[in-house]
């Protein structure tokens, strides 16, 4: 749902799961003494019963409906009918055919370049921050804030910086620049610009303080160790930070591949996909519940599930388990 | 005289970012205080003749139905946290504490879960939610979000490594049974964890928009998200009012910023860098 970083962006990091490597820790004494006592049906049922509801709910939410999806997708149902008419791969061809599919996944595009910049932004401010900072929590706190705003409500203040005549025309004049002033939300060709801005803005402050903590993980010592050794910032940088924090850079990048293909909310919310600003999920949607293809959309929600699940399959691939050894 | 170069440098671009982050802000902040004719008549950057105008916030909140929204955000918000809690520290209890065949199998159920794109899920969900009669209500969005999410069981994971078997082990001569240690014991000790799931998924909750957008569109089940959108369409060319409900939306964010800031960045980190 978010822009340039997916909620699987924290899932995928997680992937690790260290917890699970190393247990169960020695259970044996208790345990065989209660499975001596109650029997051990019961004892095999426990964990399964603290199970029972949250697998449950994962799958009548989640597991269910992919299910569906993949049945849907066959399907020509608009949502409503009783009966729902098998097609075979019909919804497929289509999709495979329809230019304006392209189109919209060229708009994915400005999101992809936007998240490149958006981590660009949030490297070199956490890089800054990590060395002695005066006010240096304020301005953390500062960079970090707008993650933590409500899509709708960044929607709005967005739509009005971008008003003609607005804050941003104004602020260009006011540096001399107001040749540069432009439609920026009416202009096809500028529009996607600026909502892949919109969403820069969003969404540097995560990234930087992901970043930041993995570069304020690194043991001080190295800092210190590099400094008598005559080491300069750059140096630093270089061969002690870099290093450090290339796992989360490196899944951070491989994640805004599927974060630019599922972009919603920013665009949604403030052109509804008008101006050639649609992105594959508000395509996707828009099928389902307003032209009421259900069929059709199914098919282009298993397609972007699929894209993204290859592109975590490969990140798997390229960073496996590992940690960054530094010491 | 080269350090002095770079330091200003330096500080010259944390000032900047710090203008790019805030500027957006305050010229809401500046419209939502001026009067529809004063707003008319100045530029944004022009203070309001007014700072404690607070005419446009009152419409926004009785007229914009923005208090509709906090309402229904509040009782979504409670019942969801609640939910989710017991069933991320359930399930996180079942994952760390018993050794069982399927335990990675299981784990990596809501691992890929999490991996989908929810806005394009809710074509085939949809059909669940509908099924199950809870379109148009707070069910809806309820069920939604107390649906188990990867990130609480994993910092509940993550912190349960940190309270010791040992504990479980004497519960257990004591003849307690398995849900007496969950409950009693596991449970009120995850308190700590249980504060950073509080605050990092009740931020998700208040900013969540096309749940109940999708799910939730009567007049009267509008939430904090849905409220403001819907002011798109009578407020269209009154940025003032517009202003006063985003800043509205915005403060009770700031507030939680402010105060539970190392939650939120322990919370976030926790996460996602290990």
């Amino acid at each position: 749902m978010n822009a340039t970083t997916p909620p699987g962006a924290k899932a995928a990091e997680m992937s690790a799961h260290p917890q699970l490597a190393g247990r169960p820790r020695g259970r044996s004494a208790s345990g065989g003494e209660r499975g001596r006592r109650r029997g051990p049906t019961l004892r095999a049922l426990t964990p399964w019963l603290f199970l029972l509801l949250p697998l449950g709910l994962l799958f009548l939410l989640t597991y269910l409906p992919a299910a569906n999806l993949v049945y849907y997708s066959f399907t020509s149902w608009d949502g409503i009918d009783r009966t729902k008419e098998l097609v075979g791969l019909s919804n497929y061809e289509r999709l495979a055919t329809d230019p304006e599919i392209y189109r919209v996944l060229l708009v994915s595009l400005y999101y992809f370049v936007g998240a490149f910049v958006q981590m660009a932004i949030a490297l070199y401010f956490a890089t800054l921050l990590s060395f002695q900072t005066r006010l240096a929590n304020f301005f953390k706190g500062i960079i970090f804030f707008p993650y933590l705003i409500n899509g709708v409500a960044i929607g709005f203040v967005f739509l009005y910086l971008f008003q003609p005549g607005g804050t941003l025309d104004l602020t260009l004049d006011a540096l001399g620049l107001s040749r540069l002033s432009m439609q920026w939300l009416g202009d096809p060709d500028v529009v996607n610009v600026s909502l892949a801005g919109t969403s820069v803005w969003r969404y540097t402050g995560l990234n930087f303080v992901l970043f930041l903590g993995a570069i304020q993980s690194i043991p001080h010592e190295l800092y210190e160790a590099a400094e008598i050794d005559g080491a300069n910032r750059w140096h630093q940088f270089r061969f002690i930070i870099a290093p450090g924090i290339r796992r989360v850079v490196g899944l951070s990048f491989i994640l805004a591949i599927s974060g630019a293909l599922a972009v919603f909310e920013i665009p949604y919310i403030m052109t509804g996909g008008a101006n050639g600003s649609a992105t594959f999920a508000i395509q996707t949607v828009k099928m389902a519940f307003t032209h009421h293809k259900v069929g059709l959309a199914a098919a282009m929600a298993l397609v972007l599930l699929l894209i993204v699940l290859f592109v975590t399959w490969v990140q798997r691939r390229i960073f496996p388990d590992e940690r960054v050894d530094l010491s | 005289m080269k350090q002095l170069t770079a330091t200003s440098a330096k500080y010259v671009s944390l000032i900047l970012a710090a203008v790019v982050s805030v500027l957006p802000l305050s010229v809401v902040l500046i419209a939502s205080l001026k009067s529809k004719e004063e707003y008319a008549r100045t530029g944004p950057f022009e203070a309001p003749e007014n700072w404690l105008n607070l005419a446009n916030f009152a419409t926004a909140f009785t007229k914009g139905n923005m208090v509709t929204g906090f309402i229904n955000t509040g009782i979504i918000l409670s019942i969801s946290l609640v939910g989710a809690i017991l069933m991320g520290t359930m399930a996180a209890y079942a994952l760390d504490r018993f050794a069982f065949r399927g335990r990675r199998a299981i784990y990596s159920l809501f691992l890929v879960a999490s991996l989908i794109p929810a806005v394009i899920m809710q074509v085939a969900t949809f059909q669940i939610i509908a099924g199950l009669g809870l379109f148009n209500t707070r069910g809806a969005a309820i069920l939604l979000f107390t649906g188990t999410d990867v990130i609480s069981i994993y910092i509940f994971l993550q912190f349960m490594a940190s309270i010791p078997i040992s504990l479980d082990e004497a519960a257990t001569l004591d003849g307690a049974n398995r849900w007496t240690i969950y409950w009693r014991i596991i449970l009120p000790l995850l308190r700590p964890a249980i504060a950073t799931v509080v605050i990092i998924k009740g931020i998700a909750i208040y900013n969540e928009f096309y749940i109940p957008f999708l799910y939730m569109p009567a007049a009267n089940l509008g939430v904090i998200s849905t409220s403001l959108f819907r002011f798109k369409g009578p407020y269209g060319a009154q940025w003032e009012v517009i202003s006063a409900g985003t800043i509205l939306v915005i403060v009770p964010t700031l507030l939680v910023f402010l105060f539970l800031q190392r939650f939120i960045y322990r919370g976030i980190v926790a996460g996602a860098v290990k």
